[in-house]
């Protein structure tokens, strides 16, 4: 995706959180942003990170979300295609019969025909057969990566936050590190000298150069519930540092976290297509939107059907993921009722 | 066409408006023989030294500011007389050159034996870090001025001699008939004081004796050539000059051509030779170059050294399909090989169409018993290594993996294994780290099949890449670079050369031709046998 | 305040030296350069062993880093492989990177903003919905397709603009590449900007403000948006870094000969000191911007004081 992509933070708090980096000064009171947690709930610490289980408690801030979210069509919608995408990753022999590796450079850059509706590409496969089997690589990738940065970056912000003074201060800069390299730029150095065909050196680059962002967002999250009165009452009553990371600060400090790691999933799938245009992403026989995308580009004068095929699969992917994470955030954000 | 040209013009207006610098071409769009051709150009990756540049983009510029003592026809490819008046032997050991009278560089200095023989000892000095310095190699000394570790013992080459203001000799350390054919690379050019004195202004403004002269060169992006008036030379230019435009990708430099803001692209990207007919309705040249694509393979790898993976070279080179992929990948700018020189040579030169016979067929059936014959491929899987960073060349590694995929009736027998940058690629061939066949590209030097066999197949020599060696094979090179007759020098050669056919050493898979689209403002556009557009040739309308 | 920036500039230590050697280590994960100077051919191998020498690569690792960081601070950024200065390259190569810059951050203030105040002051309408729904569709594009299409479109089919840009770079020929380096920041923009207002438009001091009687435009100009803005102007400031150093690919398709060509480049030939030159720059460019979002920050909200 767009290239200064990993400095996006999430449209609310996180832009500012972001920017409060610079030390641990007196900012605190406009970290973590938006996402506040409802006062005097410790009940909600209670309840898990899991939000379908947590209908049973009352006016648990997990279990408004869903409630709003199951009505929300948005979420319905971007859950739907989802649902298909994870599917026909799993199964892409549900949808087609062709295979994405067989080709024959007769039918090179043909149009549709019968059986073959999204046309050839420039290697003369099946342009639909190779858009199904895409998905999956590129759920991989998003599912994986943004896994990958949400675990990496909130354990590292998370522990800044608790914590805060020196590993605070030193976590912080090693952040500051991360963030002042351009993530192509990175991409272009570090990917260029792989020669592995898996997905794996693309997830474990986009982890390494993705977790600052998260990282920032978790750090003031956890300053944000941190100074709640339940927090303070948890350590008057004695509560190890485990038990009150585990217990009552992950619960309440994990919401802006999921909001922008499912966001950042879209966006490491679009990443993957500007890897791969650049010539350092995936590598066949993996297929991948990427892969055709960047071999299609060239072509768009002359057969745009091969570039719009799987171009709009990832868009519509990248949509469903970012649309979801908007639909969550705004069920989680009490402000915006 | 002409409302995109004139479109570009009024942009340009307001640009310098906007901006003092203004617009680059905005006041060079004018015709006549004063007109400027705006022609693409790539970053050159070395100093524009003759001795230190090796590659076409250094090479166009150095070809338009230099003349040396020979040149190549941007015809025939035949080596001709340019600054040389004779270069006499008699026994291909012994040489002495007459350079002719009335040469002076751009600066006024005059061209003498001096500024020859200077700058090739410049040029083979190890002290000077020239690339090319190994052109010098068959002079005698060499190993002094160029050993291959420590210390220099002698600052110039012992075998060249100054014995007067217009005459120099030259003695080699072998005998080697067709010595001065190659004395038409850019290497061999003549060196103004200027070049030594003030070493760092020259090479921000090269100087040299060629017809053009630099008159602007900003870094990374754009040089400014203007035509020299003083130029003695009879090849002088038929335009006012040429601005070279650094493109990173050459579909930005073809859809600038197609839009007007540029002349002459002379590397027409292979996605759009589907339309490059109907865009510039016929402005297009496709003519034969000195080039030949092969897959070189690890003869370091003990599986690929035996006498069945020659069986399995010569079937995977029969499970092809070059001709399909010529014609659909390349749109016909390549032409499937059938041998491994090039046609550029012509028969007279030493090309031998045909040498190559069946194994160069496609014959998925013969192709698939040949490789189970020869024990199955090598490490179970193909992969053929190319870097991705320039030419395209993910498209055709991919075309002929599925050719060979086909063939085996197996969709993972053979895949491409791409590698990010060329400096990697080049890496992981100098550390032997390949396990399969890889992408190996030659141009020539100079149009000799003594430069398209002896370079790459030699035992040791500087492109053997996949170290390939035939005791045969270097004896009949050695035999015909000592026969001072040249028709039975080149009937040895292509004997050698049937020895490569026998093992499979690199599969042949096609000549590259030079691909050219020009706009409406230019005429006479052509390019050389090295595939470099013949730029004194062009008028501008 | 004073001693705020005094301590900032101390922390900017740390993190520089971090950044330049994080990337020196990673240029250097890339193995060896020199092979790929010498054509399809071996470096014969005293060539080899001179340039070696000349560029410093037979030096250990954090002895090259140690030299380097020694000449970058005596104003020497090295020379590239092809004898051309860094310094010069860079001389060359940011004017024009910061006139797309300067390009892409108006489209963000002027594009981004009023569409921001129209959505957020608008919420739930058409309007509303459907330049949400275009924001998210510019994000889910790849930038890379979303400025191919542009210039297939505008440059060779209806050929309005030039396909790309001369080496002179002039303000009118980085229109279009601006917007499309611009474009996923617009989008951002625009749903800061429209979140923050959205929130504000109902916080007591806007209802104050209107129970006063003061007219709307007054309202939105002097209260609202003078609020809503702080976010929106911290985010365009850590954009300028990002855009600076991002437009790889933009530079790339326009043909731009900027900042992201010279690494492009640079990392393409493996050229340790063009890339490493420049990201140096562009980390400071990265640590000064964000120092001067956080001092704007305080400008813009009273509440904040830094001691």
């Amino acid at each position: 995706m767009p290239e200064p992509q990993s400095r996006r933070p999430d449209d609310n708090g996180g832009a500012i959180a972001a920017t409060g980096a610079g030390g641990g000064m007196d900012l605190a009171t406009s970290e973590g942003g938006t996402l506040e947690q409802r006062p005097g709930e410790p009940g909600g610490g209670t309840g898990g990170g899991a939000g379908g289980e947590a209908t049973g408690r009352p006016r648990s801030l997990w279990s408004d979300a869903w409630r709003d979210l199951r009505r929300n069509p948005v979420f319905v919608l971007s859950g739907l295609v989802i649902v298909f995408l994870v599917i026909i990753s799993i199964w892409p022999s549900l949808i087609t019969s062709g295979n994405p590796l067989s080709c024959d450079l007769a039918r090179a850059q043909d149009g549709s025909r019968p059986g073959h509706p999204f046309g050839f590409n420039g290697q003369g496969c099946d342009v639909y057969t190779r858009t199904v089997y895409g998905a999956r690589t590129s759920v991989v990738v998003g599912v994986l990566a943004s896994l990958g940065v949400a675990v990496v970056g909130s354990v590292l912000g998370g522990l800044a936050g608790f914590f805060g003074g020196f590993w605070d201060a030193i976590l912080s800069r090693i952040t500051d590190i991360f963030f002042g390299i351009p993530v192509v730029l990175g991409g272009l150095v570090l990917l260029s000298v792989v020669t592995s065909s898996t997905v794996w050196p693309v997830i474990g680059f986009m982890v390494l150069l993705g977790w600052p962002q998260i990282s920032r967002i978790a750090r003031g999250s956890v300053i944000t519930v941190k100074q709640n009165d339940f927090v303070q009452a948890a350590r008057a009553l004695g509560a190890s540092n485990p038990r009150m990371m585990l217990r009552h600060i992950l619960p309440n400090a994990v919401a802006p976290v999921i909001v922008v790691a499912t966001i950042a999933l879209g966006t490491f799938i679009a990443l993957e297509a500007t890897l791969s245009y650049l010539g350092v992403g995936l590598k066949p026989p993996t297929v991948s939107w990427g892969i055709d995308i960047s071999d299609a580009s060239p072509y768009i004068r002359n057969s745009p059907h091969m570039l719009l095929w799987p171009a709009g699969a990832l868009a519509i992917t990248v949509l469903a993921f970012i649309m979801l994470g908007d639909a969550v955030r705004d069920a989680l954000d009490p402000k915006l009722r | 066409m002409r409302g995109a040209a004139h479109a570009g013009r009024v942009a340009c207006a307001v640009a310098v408006v906007l901006a003092a610098s203004g617009c680059g071409g905005a006041s060079d769009v004018i015709g006549g023989p004063n007109g400027v051709v705006r022609s693409s150009w790539g970053d050159p990756q070395n100093p524009l030294e003759p001795a230190n540049t090796n590659e076409v983009q250094g090479g166009k510029v150095l070809d338009m500011v230099f003349r040396g003592l020979k040149r190549y026809n941007p015809k025939t490819g035949k080596a001709e007389n340019a600054l040389a008046e004779k270069i006499d032997t008699a026994d291909s050991t012994h040489f002495t050159v007459t350079v002719k009278d009335g040469w002076t560089f751009s600066d006024g200095e005059k061209v003498t034996a001096k500024s020859f023989v200077d700058a090739w000892n410049y040029g083979a000095n190890v002290d000077n870090n020239q690339k090319n310095a190994y052109f010098f190699q068959y002079i005698d000394g060499y190993d002094k001025v160029h050993p291959e570790s420590g210390q220099p013992t002698a600052r110039a080459l012992s075998g060249l001699k100054v014995t007067g203001p217009r005459t120099f000799t030259v003695t080699l350390s072998q005998r080697f008939s067709t010595w001065p054919d190659t004395l038409g690379y850019a290497a061999f050019a003549p060196l103004p004081r200027a070049f030594y004195d003030h070493h760092a202004d020259w090479l921000a403004k090269p100087v040299g004796n060629g017809p053009y002269t630099v008159e602007n060169y900003t870094k990374g992006s754009q040089m400014s050539l203007r035509t020299w008036k003083g130029y003695p030379g009879a090849d002088r230019p038929r335009n006012g000059g040429v601005d070279l435009v650094v493109y990173t990708d050459n579909n930005t430099a073809y859809t600038d051509l197609v839009a007007g803001n540029l002349d002459l692209v002379d590397d027409v990207p292979a996605s759009q030779l589907k339309n490059v007919r109907s865009d510039l309705s016929g402005r297009y040249i496709n003519s034969p170059a000195g080039i030949i694509q092969t897959l070189a393979f690890p003869y370091y790898d003990k599986e690929w050294n035996t006498p069945d993976a020659a069986k399995v070279r010569t079937g995977l080179s029969m499970a092809i399909n070059r001709k399909q992929i010529t014609d659909t990948i390349f749109r016909k700018t390549r032409t499937p090989a059938t041998d491994w020189t090039s046609p550029v040579l012509g028969a007279d030169g030493g090309y031998l169409a045909g040498l190559c016979g069946r194994a160069c067929d496609y014959d998925a059936a013969a192709a698939k018993q040949l490789i189970q014959r020869g024990g199955g491929i090598p490490h179970g899987r193909l992969t053929i290594t190319y870097n991705a960073d320039t030419g395209s060349h993910k498209e055709w590694v991919d075309a002929v993996c599925n050719s060979i995929n086909n063939a085996l009736g197996n969709d993972k027998a053979c895949v491409g294994g791409p590698v990010g940058t060329f400096a990697d690629f080049r890496n992981r061939i100098g550390q032997r780290k390949l396990t399969g066949p890889f992408r190996a590209g030659w141009q020539m030097d100079y149009p000799l099949i003594q430069n398209f066999l002896q370079p790459l197949y030699y035992t040791n020599a500087s492109s053997n890449d996949g170290k390939w060696s035939d005791p045969r094979f270097d004896r009949l090179i050695n035999e015909a670079n000592a026969d001072p007759d040249t028709k039975s020098a080149i009937r040895t050669f292509q004997r050698a050369e049937g020895v490569v056919r026998d093992r499979m050493a690199a599969i042949p898979l096609w000549y590259q031709n030079g691909s050219a689209g020009y706009s409406d403002r230019v005429s006479h556009v052509a390019l050389n046998p090295f595939s470099v557009p013949v730029y004194n040739e062009i008028r501008v309308s | 305040m004073g001693r705020y920036v005094i301590r900032r500039l101390l922390q900017m230590i740390p993190v520089f030296i971090g950044a330049t050697l994080l990337i020196f280590l990673m240029v250097n994960v890339m193995g060896d350069p020199i092979a790929g100077l010498c054509g399809e051919r071996q470096c014969d191998p005293a060539t080899e062993a001179r340039l070696r020498q000349e560029f410093g690569l037979d030096q250990p690792v954090w002895q090259q880093y140690l030299t380097y960081m020694g000449h970058v601070f005596s104003g020497d950024f090295g020379t590239a492989f092809n004898g051309q200065k860094v310094i010069d390259l860079m001389a060359s190569a940011f004017p024009v990177t910061i006139r797309l810059t300067i390009v892409a951050i108006v489209f963000e203030i002027i594009i981004g903003i009023i569409f921001g105040v129209i959505t957020g002051l608008r919420r739930g309408r058409p309007v509303d919905t459907s330049v949400l729904l275009l924001t998210l569709v510019v994000i889910a594009v790849p930038t890379f397709v979303t400025g191919l299409l542009a210039q297939l479109v505008f440059g060779v089919n209806w050929q309005l603009i030039r396909p790309s840009v001369s080496p002179a770079a002039p303000f009118d020929e980085l229109i279009l590449p601006g917007l499309v380096l611009a474009s996923v920041s617009l989008a951002y923009v625009t749903r800061l900007t429209r979140t923050s207002i959205a929130e504000n438009a109902r916080s007591d001091y806007v209802r104050t403000a209107v129970a006063k009687g003061l007219p709307r435009h007054r309202v939105i100009t002097r209260h609202l948006l003078r609020n809503s803005l702080i976010p929106v102007v911290t985010f365009i400031g850590t954009d300028i870094g990002a855009l600076m150093g991002g437009a790889i690919v933009t530079e790339r398709i326009f043909n731009i000969h900027g900042v992201g060509f010279q690494l492009y480049q640079g990392i393409l030939r493996q050229n340790t000191q063009t890339v490493v030159g420049f990201v140096t720059v562009l980390v400071i460019v990265f640590l000064v911007a964000n120092l001067l979002v956080d001092l704007l920050y305080a400008v813009l909200d009273p509440r904040i004081r830094y001691a």
